[in-house]
């Protein structure tokens, strides 16, 4: 009965009565609800491209041969509680790599849908035509890898294949490429820490969109990669793959206390950049909290000027009969209209912006390769946002509703007669 | 038989920086069908003692009874049923709601009452208008209408719900001769041949003698009844 049909009558009638004003705070809430999907399809758009090539370019978890504590020594596990200092210890030069990374990877494999290879990397220098360059070498398995990273995708020149076929190959990067002249066939001498100069065919040419790989990662055989390093038989890292990239948090953690080896997530590696996108995205809703408590102050002066004017009516309301909670009705519904209307052409409005975004097209190179907006069409920035919309118009319609239901017909009535 | 109207003690102080008394000590009883003028001087508390009985204000002492029922300590959502049902309001100001058509005017506090179809309604209100002779005017907006006119909309709204009791704060106050003679025959065959109780405050000597019974008011008291 609160919400009857009278009251809607009354509420309508104001609002047609007043149409300019009705229809400016109408577009307030709009252009609020609007900026807001715009925006925030811009921004989450952004993150998901962002995260996707995170996940994608990269294996979700690498298992490294490296332990999060240091050794301890044993004359500190003997003498727990003694003072006792040790100096002039010398770290025991041991073979780096994963043990028995073959028995770990049958371990891996055998799980539903995970993907896992070995890999070793190392640190370089190559040369080639009197110039240098250090370069992060990596021993893959052509095989596995393009299901590992989206490095198959990025190749420009050649392929990860042909170095199955050539002796000796080499891909290197674009950036890298570029600096040395160095192209497609070329033989340049890779120079390992060891040592060990190696000739190398380059047999593809791939481009990341990202400078620190795209100048400084070139991928060889993992057997190449065991003889440029003098590591025959060992890899130093597992690259894994797995069903859902969420999972690779809690994935890594267990691996880590099966094995001890450092199990790093891409969540763990990209902690700082997800970080970003958390204050990113508090700037994102604060603003827009913002624009919809200006659109709410708008709907909040509309409905107090009626609520003014109308005192009269009010009062003749009251006395017919209209109880304070139907007065209180009458403006509340005005501004929820007021906020379903908004709300509604605020989606137009957004839906119009997104389009008129995805529409321009513009090239940037730098860390990471776009052209045009990435945009997310989620149907959650339209629930939010109407959320919001609904919110603030009801909240700003509360006080001139309440002021008007507390409204003394006889305080009216006698001033007026 | 019951009285309409009764009033028990009925005192009302406005609580201020100087407390102020708009009537005091208050006892009338009304018979259902009568029709009672109250007439006073100006600030004699005619109109608070309108309001008193019409339930738009409640009494600092004393009970106002509606058809033997006391209201005293009822909520504010309570008296406003009460009102909706059993009391019509008539003032001097036509006090018509300027965004809706005479007809929907009418119709108002029947679509509250919700007792009765939107056909009903729309039925009801055209009758009610052609009774007071501006049938044909249903459709027009209030601003359209002379005042005369208005005041007979409002006297239709007030009837609308079909109320024992009508409440009139001057309703001829702001009209010329002639449609007051017209309200004044209105509110006398309402009585007479509707047998609706109707309490009229008024300046207006032949209002007044017009009226079964006058009731006049010198500061806040019944002088005369």
């Amino acid at each position: 009965m609160l919400f009857s049909r009278v009251n809607f009558q009354i509420a309508f009638a104001h609002l047609l009565n007043r149409r300019r004003q009705s229809l400016v705070s109408v577009l307030g809430v709009a252009l609020g609800v609007g900026f807001f999907i715009g925006t925030s399809s811009l921004m989450q758009g952004s993150e998901n491209d962002f995260v996707s090539r995170l996940v994608d370019s990269q294996p979700h978890i690498t298992v490294k041969d490296e332990f999060r504590e240091p050794a301890r020594q044993p004359l500190f596990t003997i003498f727990q509680e003694g003072a006792v200092a040790l100096k002039g210890v010398k770290p025991r030069e041991y073979l780096r790599g994963i043990k028995n990374y073959k028995g770990k990877l049958e371990q891996l494999e055998a799980i539903e849908g995970v993907i896992a290879a070995p890999g070793l990397s190392g640190a370089s220098i190559v040369r080639y035509g009197g110039e240098e360059r250090n370069v992060s070498i990596l021993g893959i398995d052509p095989d596995v890898e393009p299901r590992l990273t989206t490095i198959e995708e990025d190749m420009r020149e050649g392929s990860l294949d042909a170095l199955k076929t050539t002796a000796d190959g080499i891909v290197i990067g674009k950036g890298l490429s570029d600096r040395l002249h160095l192209n497609m066939g070329d033989l340049a001498s890779v120079i390992a820490p060891s040592g060990n100069v190696v000739l190398m065919k380059v047999v593809g040419i791939f481009r990341a969109g990202n400078i620190l790989l795209d100048e400084g990662q070139a991928y060889v055989l993992l057997k190449d990669a065991q003889v440029l390093f003098n590591k025959p038989n060992i890899a130093d890292r597992l690259r894994i793959k797995l069903p859902d990239p969420n999972t690779a948090l809690e994935f890594s953690r267990q691996l880590e206390q099966r094995w001890d080896y450092k199990a790093e997530s891409w969540q763990e590696v990209n902690e700082d950049i997800l970080g970003l996108f958390v204050v990113r995205n508090a700037i994102l809703y604060s603003i827009v909290s913002a624009i919809m408590i200006v659109a709410s102050f708008g709907i909040f002066n509309i409905i107090s000027t009626v609520v003014m004017e109308k005192r009269r009516d009010i009062a003749i309301l009251m006395s017919m009969g209209f109880r304070a909670r139907d007065i209180r009705a009458i403006f509340l519904i005005q501004g929820f209209v007021v906020g379903i209307i908004g709300m509604l052409t605020g989606w137009g409005v957004g839906i119009g912006l997104i389009s008129t975004l995805a529409s321009i097209e513009f090239d940037v190179e730098g860390l990471i390769d776009a052209q045009g907006f990435p945009l997310d069409y989620g149907f959650t920035q339209f629930v939010i946002a109407g959320i919001f919309a609904l919110a603030s118009a009801v909240l700003a319609a509360w006080l001139p509703a309440h002021r008007a239901s507390q409204v003394r017909p006889v305080d009216i009535i006698r001033g007026a007669a | 038989m019951e009285p309409a109207i009764e009033t028990r003690h009925v005192t009302r102080i406005l609580q201020e920086a100087v407390p102020v008394t708009l009537v005091k000590d208050i006892n009338l009883k009304i018979a259902p069908g009568e029709f009672v003028s109250v007439t006073g001087p100006s600030g004699s508390g005619k109109s608070s003692l309108l309001y008193l009985l019409g339930l738009l204000d409640v009494p600092t002492e004393g009970e106002v009874l509606i058809d033997g029922q006391s209201t005293a300590g009822l909520e504010r959502a309570e008296l406003a049923a009460l009102r909706l049902e059993k009391l019509g309001f008539v003032f001097q100001f036509h006090f018509l709601l300027p965004e809706f058509s005479v007809a929907q005017n009418v119709m108002l506090p029947m679509q509250r009452l919700g007792r009765l179809s939107e056909k009903e309604i729309k039925e009801r209100a055209a009758e009610l208008l052609d009774y007071f002779e501006i049938g044909e005017q249903g459709t027009k907006r209030p601003d359209q209408l002379s005042g005369g006119q208005r005041q007979r909309v409002a006297i239709a709204r007030a009837l609308a719900n079909n109320p024992k009791i009508i409440l009139a704060d001057e309703p001829t106050g702001n009209l010329d001769t002639k449609n007051s003679d017209i309200v004044r025959d209105i509110f006398v065959r309402l009585a007479r041949d509707e047998g609706m109780t109707v309490v009229a405050v008024t300046h207006d000597t032949d209002f007044a003698d017009a009226a079964d019974r006058n009731v006049h008011l010198v500061d806040g008291m019944v002088a005369r009844s």
